[in-house]
């Protein structure tokens, strides 16, 4: 089942807006997350789809089939809640089937459901408990099985894992993306996690300050981030953004200072731009008659390194090393230009990306394009 | 708590064996300062207890076993004569079965409107506000400003009632002057006046159960009296108990509207227990009879207060 | 999107009309009762209750010719005198039973519950005798002093001080702090939720004795005001209808006041209480 957002936008007293102009089509069977920080609407978009609270305007399709003034229960589409919403006086299994009794469907054909979704999750053992007696990853799972029973091909899912342990988490990840896949479920699942969308999702959207800033694949929306802020959103650690000057209109490139300075891929006007490094792309070189920064802090996270720089100019940046390679606080380092970069314009929008193995770069207006 | 204040303190322990030992060498007790304390801290409230509530308690048990003259001194020990005696008499049984009527129905109602109320309340809409304060409201009136008011309405001359039934050319009825509809009245006054407090837990209530639930059950297609019976009802099941046996408690101690609207009348109709004490000692000069019924209505009062005591361990029925 | 709204507007419609019908039921009395107030009794007593005889004559005639305000100061003295008292004794206790430590400390607490079963109302034969024979009869004393303690009020504030983090007494502890000073300075501003609770229950409990001063108090010099009211009432023998409604106004008029302004407070430590 597909479902069409058409200009969606959400306003409590016709005023301020909560959300704006979301716009996008979520294919059937598709993994689809929303994700931003808190407070950015996510929730709400996703409990308009659900019908739970009013579109204040615009349209929702599902199956090309208006459904904006439809109540919940006639969208045919389940939602798992981030408290997992059980009720606590019901055991397992009476709480995997409430809603199907609800409907009153007929007994046989519910105890076969709910045998089922218990089954696919796990839990069969567990039936006869009620949700105080069962650990945070069993309780994810019932209300997961209820999604499952309730037998909906639109699956609505509310940051399910965020009161999980960071372990539990991993597991749960793929054990949901496992799930969609063979049940064939079209899923929304919102999440203020980055790596979960990241990890999860066929196709994300990002949400910030009321509005979409980019719908793309997991490697679209890293690699070509369409703004300052879904590429600061995107990565740990988090993306460097150094802000440079160009002063001349005629500029090859831009420069922080003798030994960091960054070639653009066509002639950029005077103002004020924002360069985008990954720490993962810089590289360190031990070399106290070039130096151009200092070390601060180095924090050591078994795989890697994050060493916190200050560059000679001020500018503070975090630098990913794989290997320690004997640094020490306040050693005197040369910081080269990386390979891999991207330019911003003042206001934040994606201009260019340079990659090493392209070294064209490549414009993304597209992106930008989408974002508006 | 003190298991929690051993683990703390043992590493303390060790360290300061060698000190303490010193100390109460010395004479210094750490413990004496703790009996001090507790002396003065308990012993004001003690001193009432024993005397308003321990002695009166054994006082009522022990009288409860006596014939007693007019001054209330205890004068023929009668073993269990006093409980015979009433258990026997029809007077105090039928006083019992209408302090159970009264008990019961005041307590459903309660309950019932209670929630209603709440449940209307509860609605997100513009001037909720206005209706939450209103429904609140009977928990400012005191018993006897309650029975004036409903005096008023049923008074079978000048009431409103009877403005009523004129107007629809129905027979005028005398509330309190007929055994029944006395009942009915009295138990209108009391419920209408413990609506307020009920109407503001019962809310409470409401208001604590998680709004995701309803949500969840909206998405799966529950109807909203489906979602009141599966989801409200059992999520404040410890409230409705908690207010249950709240409400029977306070009615088998109902006194003030009794004295006020009917004196226990027409015909004893309306004489509950406590009423009935009063006018066996205090009108009669019976002390022992009396001194029987009140310890049969501690015996009672006891029964649901423990059940209470059983549910604040529970904290939750499910 | 209309059609969302016809259906949300019949909805509303619906929802004000209950809530209205509701409301009107439980103020009627209320209404009745403060209408009559301003009502001349020949009328009232005639059945006229539509009537444009308004007036303040009834409140003029309470005021003036009742001792209304008395009882009401009484009551207030004699709440006030209770609620205090409590508070203190109260308070002291429920920390005894958490703080100290001394021999038979759970006994004792087993006791003070066991006193929360019985019921005052069956207790009054003897305690009429008791305060006959302290020569307490007929004064604010006898009121007051029976209610200067609660097995109720000790064991709530029990359990708001068994909620104060250990680490807090453990601190003090170290600080050298005296009992009395933990006390006053940590246990009291920490629980004082907990003891706005007790306050306005303690007073509400002794506005509303009935049997009790009713029993034991027999001039007007110190009656309270649910015992006057009672007395106003058999005086004058359900004759003088619009004064009786006035004096109740008057009694219940402060109480609805307080209540109003207080009702934010009073809504958000109820629920608290029940959260927790």
């Amino acid at each position: 089942m597909s479902i069409e957002l058409k200009n969606i936008a959400k306003t409590y007293d016709n005023n301020s807006w909560i959300l704006k102009g979301i716009n996008t089509r979520i294919k059937t069977g598709e993994f689809f997350a929303i994700v931003g920080p808190s407070g950015c609407g996510k929730s709400t978009l996703l409990r308009m789809i659900a019908g739970l609270i009013p579109i204040s305007s615009g349209d929702l399709q599902i199956d090309n089939h208006s459904v904006t003034n439809l109540p919940p229960c006639d969208r045919n589409l389940t939602m798992v809640f981030q408290d997992y919403a059980l009720f606590p006086f019901l055991d397992v299994e009476a709480n995997v089937g409430f809603g199907l009794k609800a409907r009153k469907m007929d007994v046989v054909k519910i105890e076969e459901r709910v045998a089922n979704a218990l089954a696919l999750v796990d839990l069969t053992a567990v039936k006869k408990r009620k949700p105080r007696e069962l650990s945070g990853g069993q309780r994810q799972r019932v209300a997961l099985a209820r999604a499952i029973a309730s037998d909906a091909k639109i699956c609505l899912m509310d940051e399910p894992l965020s009161n999980l342990d960071a372990q539990l988490r991993g597991k749960m990840r793929s054990e949901i993306r496992e799930l969609q896949q063979r049940l064939g479920l079209t899923l929304i699942y919102v999440t203020h996690d980055q790596i979960e969308a990241m990890t999860m999702a066929d196709r994300i959207m990002v949400l910030n300050e009321q509005q979409v800033q980019q719908v793309g694949s997991p490697a679209e929306i890293y690699q070509y981030p369409a703004n300052s802020f879904v590429a600061t959103f995107f990565g740990t650690p988090r993306m460097n953004l150094l802000k440079a000057h160009c002063t001349q209109i005629h500029n090859h490139s831009l420069v922080i200072d003798p030994q960091l300075s960054f070639p653009t891929p066509f002639d950029l006007p005077a103002g004020d731009y924002f360069i985008g490094i990954r720490p993962q792309s810089f590289t360190i070189v031990a070399q106290i008659s070039k130096a151009n920064a200092t070390i601060k802090n180095i924090e050591y996270l078994g795989t890697e390194f994050i060493v916190y720089v200050e560059l000679d100019n001020g500018a503070k940046i975090r630098i990913a090393a794989a290997k320690q390679s004997s640094l020490s606080l306040n050693e005197r380092i040369l910081v080269k230009t990386p390979e891999d970069f991207l330019i911003f314009d003042h206001a934040g929008r994606a201009i260019s990306s340079m990659k090493g193995t392209q070294k064209n770069g490549r414009t993304t207006k597209q992106a930008v394009q989408t974002a508006q | 708590m003190e298991e929690q204040l051993n683990k703390q303190f043992k590493p303390l322990n060790k360290i300061a064996i060698p000190k303490l030992q010193k100390l109460k060498k010395i004479g210094y007790d750490v413990n004496a300062k703790d009996k001090i304390y507790a002396f003065l801290f308990l012993g004001p409230s003690l001193l009432i207890l024993s005397i308003f509530v321990f002695y009166p308690m054994l006082r009522t048990l022990y009288l409860s076993f006596f014939l007693t003259n007019t001054l209330g001194k205890p004068t023929v020990f009668v073993g269990f004569n006093n409980y015979v005696n009433l258990l026997t008499s029809s007077t105090y049984l039928n006083s019992l079965k209408a302090t159970i009527t009264y008990v019961i129905a005041v307590s459903m109602l309660t309950l019932v409107l209670g929630i209603l109320l709440a449940q209307a309340a509860s609605k997100k809409i513009a001037g909720i506000n206005f209706f939450r304060t209103i429904f609140s409201g009977t928990m400012g009136v005191s018993v006897s400003v309650a029975a004036i008011f409903w005096l008023f309405i049923f008074n079978p001359s000048v009431g409103l009632l009877d403005q009523v039934t004129t107007f629809l050319h129905l027979p005028t009825i005398n509330w309190l002057t007929q055994p029944g509809w006395a009942m009915l009245a009295v138990i209108i006054s009391t419920v209408w006046m413990n609506l307020g407090f009920t109407f503001l837990i019962f809310f409470g209530a409401l208001q604590s159960v998680p709004k995701f639930l309803y949500e969840a059950a909206e998405i799966e297609g529950a109807s909203k009296s489906y979602q009141f019976f599966h989801i409200t009802f059992p999520m404040i099941s410890p409230t409705i108990f908690f207010i249950s046996i709240i409400t029977l408690i306070e009615s088998f101690k109902s006194f003030g509207l009794i004295d006020l609207m009917t004196a226990g009348g027409p015909d004893n109709a309306t004489n509950l227990m406590v009423y009935r004490i009063y006018q066996d000692a205090f009108l009669s000069g019976n002390y022992g009879s009396a001194s029987t019924q009140s310890v049969i209505l501690a015996i009672i009062i006891s029964l649901f207060t423990l059940m209470q005591f059983k549910l604040l361990e529970k904290k939750v029925t499910y | 999107m209309l059609n969302n709204m016809k259906k949300s507007k019949k909805d509303l419609l619906l929802q004000y009309t209950g809530l209205t019908i509701l409301a009107v039921i439980i103020l009627i009395p209320f209404l009745i009762g403060f209408w009559t107030s301003f009502l001349p009794t020949e009328e009232i007593s005639k059945g006229i209750l539509w009537s444009n005889h308004i007036s303040l004559n009834n409140y003029i005639t309470a005021f003036t010719q009742t001792p209304i305000i008395r009882y009401l100061f009484n009551s207030f003295i004699i709440s006030f005198l209770t609620m205090i008292a409590q508070i203190l004794f109260c308070s002291t206790s429920a920390y005894a039973f958490v703080f100290l430590k001394f021999k038979g400390r759970d006994l004792l607490f087993y006791a003070f519950l066991a006193t929360m079963m019985l019921p005052f109302e069956a207790e009054v034969i003897p305690n009429f005798a008791t305060v006959r024979s302290l020569n307490l009869l007929n004064h604010y004393s006898v009121m007051i002093i029976p209610f200067l303690a609660s097995a109720f009020g000790t064991f709530m504030l029990r359990q708001a001080f068994l909620q104060i983090p250990g680490e807090l007494k453990e601190a003090s502890d170290i600080e050298g702090l005296s009992h009395w000073k933990f006390y006053a300075k940590i246990v009291l501003p920490y629980s004082r939720i907990s003891l706005y609770t007790l306050a306005a229950y303690s007073f509400l409990t002794s506005w509303n004795q009935y049997l009790w001063p009713m029993l034991t108090t027999f001039s007007d010099n110190f009656r309270p005001v649910q015992d006057g009211l009672r007395q106003l009432q058999s005086q004058e023998s359900f004759n003088n209808w619009g004064m009786i409604q006035a004096s109740a106004a008057i009694v219940v008029i402060p109480t609805l006041i307080v209540l109003f302004f207080g009702q934010h407070f009073f809504k958000n430590g109820l629920n608290e209480g029940a959260l927790k």
